[in-house]
């Protein structure tokens, strides 16, 4: 059973930026049902979209504000994980390129984990966990997706984001419990199939095929299988806070807010009525940001919690899901944590 | 589980779907508001009333509405 506690660390700030540029929805590609009816069912009116940064260029900007807001000096920070599915290159992983634009000291561990919709949590549990001996004292989650790797035109659901969380060994801290799942054999539901080293880049990777009616797609840029992403999310993500609910003994009525990932209005509204959660504890952000893959849980919290979490003690558990196929939920306590206001570039 | 049940069920899902049109051997893809979102909202149907995980191929493979009643009741 992939469950996990670790103690002695909490969450001291979380930031996020996302580009000025509003992209409104007006139009898709779809021929089978229109705008409304596509903003009705995703929720997703209008999005933040850049083709000027990637997203270590995103995540840059949020961390260096909130380690301002922190007062964190560089010095400080022992560890950078870095969060994303758009790396700025095949190689060297960017946590190494970001370490040094963020003016951290060289005695730094740095990680670059590839993880979309899931892939907070999963940062969160690895951060977390090497900070958990007191060894090392501070670290920086970066969490977000900016542009591409090849240019496609905005897709509707997505939103460009980059994320900060900032954590530090704290001794008698509540603790982080976590749960895990992952189903591999549905690594095609989400997918950019070429460009890798399983199906390298080619002159076939540039031809742009129908993968459905009237949607077509070249082999560097992603697909999804919406229904198989829809079904897989409606049941494994309620499945996952009840196994997570179980193993700890945790009451959801006791939990203060659930965040979960922002994949789809009406899937993340089935999720919340499964778990008969009241709609004032789960907040959204797709309706204004879309889905921003690993930065939807913390940016849900910094522009729709923010300063709701000042001066108190909020019990919360995140819940992300998607491409992988990934999951992972965590039960965590935010006190008084410092929520940067939102970064515009 | 019940084949009419289950087709006013079904038909709950369009906006305008008229019940008395459709019938177990409906093509559903003939229904004229049939898309790739209303597949999502039967998906969430099947979920929520029959506890009943329906995958993007079981829709796919499907014709009628029946061969979908089918496939959900090999697996209640």
């Amino acid at each position: 059973m992939a469950y996990l506690q670790v103690e002695n660390v909490r969450i001291t700030g979380i930031s996020a930026c996302v580009p000025k540029n509003i992209l409104v929805n007006v139009s898709v590609e779809s021929q089978d049902y229109n705008v409304d009816q596509f903003i009705a069912s995703t929720g997703v009116r209008e999005k933040r979209y850049s083709e000027d940064f990637t997203s270590s260029d995103l995540c840059f900007f949020a961390a260096e504000k909130l380690m301002e807001d922190l007062g964190w000096q560089k010095d400080d920070i022992d560890a950078l994980i870095f969060v994303t599915q758009t790396a700025d290159y095949l190689m060297p992983a960017t946590s190494c390129i970001l370490q040094d634009r963020l003016g951290l000291k060289q005695e730094c561990y740095a990680l670059d984990i590839t993880h979309g919709c899931s892939g907070w949590v999963y940062g969160l549990s690895s951060a977390a966990t090497l900070l958990s001996t007191g060894m090392m004292k501070r670290a920086l989650l970066l969490a977000g997706e900016g542009r591409k790797r090849s240019f496609s035109p905005p897709d509707l659901l997505f939103g460009n984001a980059g994320t900060v969380t900032a954590l530090e060994y704290f001794e008698g801290e509540k603790s982080f419990q976590f749960h895990f799942g992952t189903d591999g054999s549905r690594y095609d539901a989400i997918i950019i199939p070429d460009g890798g080293s399983r199906n390298r880049f080619s002159e076939k990777s540039l031809i742009s095929v129908e993968i459905e009616p009237g949607v077509f797609r070249m082999g560097i840029q992603s697909r999804m299988k919406g229904m198989d992403v829809f079904s897989f999310g409606i049941t494994k993500a309620p499945k996952s806070v009840k196994e997570l609910a179980e193993k700890f003994k945790l009451d959801l009525d006791t939990i203060d807010y659930f965040i979960f990932h922002q994949a789809n209005l009406m899937l993340n509204e089935k999720i919340r009525k499964k778990l008969k959660l009241p709609e004032e504890k789960v907040p959204y952000s797709i309706e204004a940001f879309g889905n921003t893959n690993s930065a939807s849980i913390p940016l849900t919290i910094v522009t729709k919690l923010g300063t709701v979490l000042n001066n108190k003690r909020s019990a919360l558990i995140a819940c992300g899901f998607g491409v992988g196929l990934s999951w992972g939920t965590v039960a965590f306590t935010l006190n008084d944590p410092l929520i940067s206001n939102l970064v515009e570039v | 589980m019940e084949l009419n049940e289950f087709i006013r069920k079904f038909a709950d899902q369009f906006d305008d779907a008229d019940i008395n049109a459709l019938s177990a051997k409906t093509a559903f893809r003939d229904i004229e508001d049939w898309s790739s979102l209303v597949a999502l909202y039967i998906i969430g149907m099947v979920d929520e009333e029959y506890g009943v995980r329906l995958r993007g191929d079981d829709i796919m493979k499907s014709i009628t509405i029946e061969d979908i009643y089918n496939i959900v009741k090999s697996r209640e």
